[in-house]
């Protein structure tokens, strides 16, 4: 096998558990820290993909106008519709508004998925902090199919693409990077950028948790909630703060996610289980645990889809994410880097 | 009576009463009304109250009572469906070996991967079950095609050898029955405007379930149970005391899985075909929500439980758009558009919603589940009215 | 009868059992327990209306395509009951049907959701036998719903008019006496694309599958590799993807290395266009190979998919049952009833669906009963036109129609919304015809309940 090859399926791996990680990291933040069972989490990162496709609709909101000279499907005169941001920008200025519309989305979406994360927690998961994990699992489940089925009734169930900015379109070319050969070793623009995001996200949220007061209150508060509370810090007000923060990070690796594959309302049913399994699999109550298991499952998941490993392990492609679950656990009794005592009983 | 207590013996019997007096109960709305659409005493449906009724009693045995939360259940009803068809197309379509076949090799699949997956405790046991789950439906839709029919799923076919049936000559695949009574068959009723469905295959089902519920009751209430209880209450301080808990856990997890695969075969008595997407992790979530929603650790919760998800996935999802106009045609026109257009996203295709909302509204108000929750409610009206005597 | 009057007003389809339980019920108030052998067959009409069963994914990712589906049933009972402008019933070689629903009755339906599941699919087909007494089950979205259906349906002894799928195994090794489809399949695709690939793309070239990993995904598979190594194709490599994947890169990455020239996409739905839209993604559709451009090919295309995957369809090549840019009289009929109802133009689905409706209906009227075996024996050998597809017929051994393929290619430049294929070719129905004991299986005799 060429090197080339296996250094592509690194690249892939380091892609796919950049969302992997992205995605555990918020689900790490409320689960393993705050200690509730967030069926809802692939929903966040749902929405957070939606918040792309509403703004380019909002920016491709157009007026419309009768052509005589076309016709539609039915023989009637056909519409053309023209852009108001063209209007008003005229049409080169416009159509790259459009064009850089999930990038843009970014900005779009930090306020509406805090804002989510908010009315989540203090008017529904703060008053479960107490109850049984079942109630939470049935709460957050039930909610999490209300998000969807609300955004199904909106957008329909058909996939919507919001393909990246025609700049991100086309290869970066490692192989020329690191003398292996111009063409050798191609990746696309845009999955590098979701990996570049992906770390710089992990990064802000590490530092903030670790280099300032609020994080340090908080990362107590995880510890031991009650001792913290009694000191008079208002630790509940930092808890629906960690929670927005949780939804945001969720909701951008949504965002960023919708050139990658164009969503539906189902795409975070699809990454709800394998975000579980990786949090768990990183250790409960670990973050830098959540990021290293995102990423090794994401690398061995690249690796079992190649040609010749699954000739060797017929079928090893569908299941290595779970057969790697299983020998980890199996090894290490609370994942790569959990705390003792979280989630044990 | 039969070992129970007398309020056992009373719950066993109130749950016998209304398992045999279904057919009537569900079907509360004459015909030719309007509200017949929400009559539920029709077969299939009630077959299946039934058979998730019996697989979410059997989870709460592990779960209810040891509180280990398995994500993985539905791999051994997966496993018992596939054994049963197997055995269906193998010796005989009597339904009997097959439901036998089904519970024995859930039972063993159970105890090999509850062997393993008990090694760990909490939401690490939760994540082993779900992969060796998500495994198996993997494996069963993909690369098992030949055994278990892959995506399309298992079924019965008409050179199939039933090696203990006589020769099949009708040019017809033999509808599963036992000892000649065909599972589909049923005597209709009717009574004024009432249609009553008296189905043998319902009838097997609540036989079953009957033995099931009984034996649930004497699980719950022996020592056994009691050791289960005490290692969901202090798994630590039991293990201070010198009792190693595992062997108990196992065996939770072996009966809770002989239940599943019990609810497998039978049905695929009732219906044969056993499709890989009944092990998916959907499908083992549904299970853990029909328990939460009855009721953990109650004895009948999860009965009710299971009925209410199966009602609305096949009674809510059925009402369209045309039938509520129908409906509300005699409001006047502008009424009648606009409490169509409220209401129709709730039901048909929009049924997952009000699936959603009643998951959320019973957990907020009902902590503890429709028959927790009921009864908290009913303790505190109760306390109160004593509290005022 | 007030009964019998409150229904109709009503306009619900009860079971109809009571309603000829319905004089006994005036005379007197005992019990009557209704035999399970008084009809001539499972569900038999005896009132003034008859019951079909639409069972669509209404939930899932195939939910949008459900819903055309149920579009296209919703007027097609309209077009049978007289209403509207008669649609596909005015070009239709057969004119048994009178605009007066079938057999006099007026046609009145039951929706279920399949959320394509196979299990929940049967659950709904069986509640709307045991409860609405249906007596024809179509829909679906995919094979392994049909084939569960079909299979229920054969055992229910009901007649089942197969909806969207494509697997060889629905009339092949999974055939029912009591089952029909409409839709053509893989075997179709492979040996319609096979010829247009050859003509475009030449005959040395070198192909790499991505396979659904899953029944239709091995049948089409099969299908387009036997056919394109047929005109001298060579075939590098073919890969199981899981259903369950979403991100495809790691599938697709390796594919240029591999020395293959053309990628084949054995994918549906959301698998096709993830998997479509990472290829383009890793330059695939502007790479260079073995000298020549590197090519991608969908075997099954479909317009909401191609929806899905936006601009990436553009150039691509695949097959389609049917599309509604055609230009015969059907087509055209069919597009404008449906177009002028919902304002946009109907999916290949919602098509199947609608002329499966009016054959059965059709067959019904010429058999002069619902009896599912005299309703099969009219389907049987029929010939017909005029619904779209030009001359097809309903072959007897195995209960497939065959007719017309339509090779299509994402279009370039798109005219409207809709306008996302154009058709590149007319595949005759004689060259997509097999014979009918290659896939196995065993129609079984028609089962009257």
């Amino acid at each position: 096998m060429e090197l080339s090859a296996i250094l592509l399926q690194v690249l892939n791996g380091l892609d796919k558990g950049s969302a992997y990680a992205l995605i555990a990291l918020g689900l790490t933040l409320i689960f393993g820290t705050l200690g509730v069972v967030n069926f809802a989490h692939g929903a966040l990162f749902m929405i957070g993909a939606f918040c792309s496709v509403t703004l380019q609709r909002l920016l491709s909101i157009s007026t419309v106008t009768l052509d005589e000279t076309k016709t539609d499907f039915l023989g009637n005169p056909a519409k053309i519709t023209t852009p108001y941001v063209e209007t008003w920008f005229g049409p080169e200025v416009g159509s790259a508004i459009i064009d850089w519309s999930v990038p843009l989305a970014i900005l779009f979406a930090i306020p509406i998925m805090l804002f989510i994360g908010f009315a989540m927690e203090r008017g529904l998961i703060k008053h479960f902090y107490k109850r049984p994990h079942a109630d939470q699992i049935l709460v957050t489940f039930g909610l999490a199919i209300v998000l969807q089925e609300v955004i199904k009734y909106f957008f329909g169930a058909n996939q919507i693409p919001a393909p990246a900015p025609d700049a991100f379109i086309g290869s970066f070319d490692f192989g020329e990077l690191i003398g292996m050969g111009a063409g050798t070793l191609m990746y696309p623009y845009w999955r590098i950028v979701y990996f570049l995001f992906a770390l710089i996200i992990i990064a802000a949220v590490f530092c903030f948790l670790q280099f300032t007061t609020f994080g340090m209150v908080v990362r107590a508060g995880m510890a031991d909630r009650e001792t913290v509370g009694l000191l008079g810090i208002n630790i509940d007000k930092r808890f629906t703060i960690m929670f927005g923060i949780a939804a945001a990070v969720a909701g951008l690796a949504g965002v960023m996610y919708t050139p990658i594959n164009p969503p539906n309302y189902t795409i975070g049913m699809d990454f709800l289980v394998i975000s579980f399994v990786v949090v768990v699999v990183g250790g409960m109550g670990s973050l830098g645990g959540a990021v290293l298991a995102g990423f090794i499952l994401g690398i061995l998941e690249s690796f079992a889809s190649m040609r010749q490993v699954i000739e060797l392990i017929p079928g090893i492609n569908q299941v290595v994410i779970y057969l790697a679950a299983i020998v980890i656990l199996l090894a290490r009794p609370r994942g790569l880097l959990g705390r003792k005592g979280v989630m044990e009983s | 009576m039969f070992g129970l207590s007398r309020g056992d013996a009373v719950l066993w019997l109130f749950v016998l009463l209304l398992v045999l007096a279904a057919p009537i109960l569900l079907n509360p709305f004459p015909e030719s009304s309007a509200l017949a659409q929400f009559n539920a005493g029709y077969p299939d449906l009630m077959q299946r109250f039934l058979i998730f009724g019996i697989f979410a009693v059997g989870f709460n045995i592990l779960f209810g009572l040891t509180g280990y939360l398995s994500f993985g259940h539905a791999a051994f009803l997966g496993a018992g469906s596939y054994a049963g068809v197997w055995m269906l197309k193998l010796l005989t379509i009597n339904v009997l070996p097959a439901i036998i076949i089904s519970t024995l090799v859930a039972g063993l699949f159970s105890l090999l991967i509850g062997y393993i997956s008990l090694r760990r405790s909490g939401i690490y046991f939760s994540i082993l079950t779900l992969a060796f789950a998500q495994m198996s439906f993997a494996l069963a839709a993909s690369v098992l095609t030949p055994i278990t029919g892959g995506e399309t799923g298992l079924q019965t076919a008409l050179n199939d050898p039933r090696i203990f049936d006589a020769a099949n000559t009708t040019g017809n695949i033999p509808a599963p029955s036992l000892f000649g009574m065909t599972m589909g068959d049923s005597h209709q009723v009717a009574v004024g405007d009432w249609l009553w469905t008296f189905n043998v295959g319902y009838y097997l089902c609540a036989f079953v379930m009957m033995i099931a519920f009984y034996i649930a009751i004497r699980i719950f209430r022996s020592p056994f149970g009691m050791m289960l209880k005490a290692i969901k209450s202090n798994n630590e301080r039991l293990s201070y005391t010198g009792i190693n808990p595992r062997p108990y856990t196992l065996a939770a997890f072996v009966i809770s899985g002989m239940y599943a695969g019990l609810a497998g075969g039978l049905m695929v008595a009732m219906d044969p075909l056993a499709g890989a997407e009944r092990m998916q992790w959907t499908a083992s979530g549904e299970v853990v929500l029909m328990t939460i929603l009855g009721g953990v650790g109650t004895l009948i919760g999860p009965v009710f439980g299971a009925g209410l998800i199966k009602y609305f996935e096949n009674i809510f999802s059925k009402i369209n758009e045309s039938l509520l106009q129908t409906w509300f045609s005699f409001l006047p026109d502008g009424v009648s558009d606009f409490v169509v257009t409220v209401i129709y996203p709730f039901v048909g295709k929009g049924w997952h919603l009000t699936l959603g909302l009643v998951f959320m509204l019973v957990v907020i108000f009902l902590p503890g589940g429709l028959v927790g929750g009921i009864n908290g409610l009913y303790k505190r009206i109760f306390n109160k009215s004593n509290q005022a005597n | 009868m007030s009964i019998e009057k409150n229904l109709d007003k009503l306009q619900l389809s009860r079971r109809t059992v009571l309603k000829a339980g319905a004089a006994g019920m005036a005379a007197g108030a005992a019990p009557m327990i209704i035999p399970s052998t008084a009809h001539a067959h499972m569900n038999e009409p005896t009132g003034s209306s008859v019951t079909l069963g639409f069972n669509v994914p209404q939930s899932g990712p195939y939910a949008d395509e459900g819903a055309d589906e149920l579009r296209a049933y919703e007027l097609a009972v309209e077009h049978l009951n007289g209403g509207g402008d008669g649609g596909m019933m005015g070009t239709f070689s057969s004119k048994a049907l009178q605009g007066d629903g079938i057999l006099g009755r007026k046609v009145e339906y039951v929706t279920g959701d399949t959320q394509t599941k196979p299990d929940a699919a049967r659950a709904s087909a069986r509640s709307m036998i045991e409860k609405d007494g249906a007596v024809m089950i179509t829909g679906g979205s995919s094979s392994g719903v049909a084939v569960a259906v079909q299979a229920l349906c054969q055992e229910a002894g009901i007649i089942f008019m197969a909806g969207l799928t494509h697997s060889n195994d629905t009339t092949g090794k999974d055939k029912k006496a009591n089952g029909f489809r409409h839709f053509f399949n893989s075997y179709m695709s492979g040996a319609a694309l096979a010829p247009i690939l050859a003509a475009n793309y030449g005959t040395d070239r070198t192909a790499y599958h991505l396979t659904a990993d899953y029944n239709w995904g091995y049948t089409t598979e099969e299908a387009v590799r036997t056919s394109t190594e047929a005109i001298g194709w060579k075939t590098a490599a073919a890969v199981k993807t899981p259903l369950s994947q979403t991100d495809f890169s790691s599938y697709i990455a390796p594919v240029q290395a591999s020395g293959a020239d053309v990628l084949v996409l054995n994918h549906y739905g959301a698998n096709m266009v993830n998997s479509l839209t990472s290829a383009v993604q890793f330059g695939l559709r502007n790479a260079q190979a073995n000298g020549k451009n590197f090519e991608i090919v969908v075997p099954l295309y479909s317009r909401l998919m191609a929806k899905g995957a936006g601009e990436n369809v553009k150039g691509i090549f695949g097959s389609t049952n049917w599309h509604w840019s055609l230009s015969d009289e059907g087509s055209k009929a069919f597009v404008k009833s449906f177009g002028t109802k919902y304002g946009f133009p109907p999916s290949q689905a919602a098509h199947t669906c609608y002329v499966q409706t009016l054959l059965y209906a059709d067959a019904c009227q010429r058999a002069g009963s619902h009896n599912p075996c005299a309703v099969a024996e009219a389907l049987e050998g029929f010939e017909f036109d005029g619904l779209g597809n030009g001359p097809t017929l309903y072959r007897a051994e195995d209960h497939q129609c065959f007719k017309d393929v339509l090779v299509v290619k994402g279009k370039e430049n798109p005219d409207n919304e809709f306008d996302l294929l154009e058709i590149v070719e007319v595949t005759p129905a004689a060259q997509v015809t097999y014979d009918a004991s290659i896939f196995g299986g065993d129609l079984g005799t028609c089962n009257a309940g």
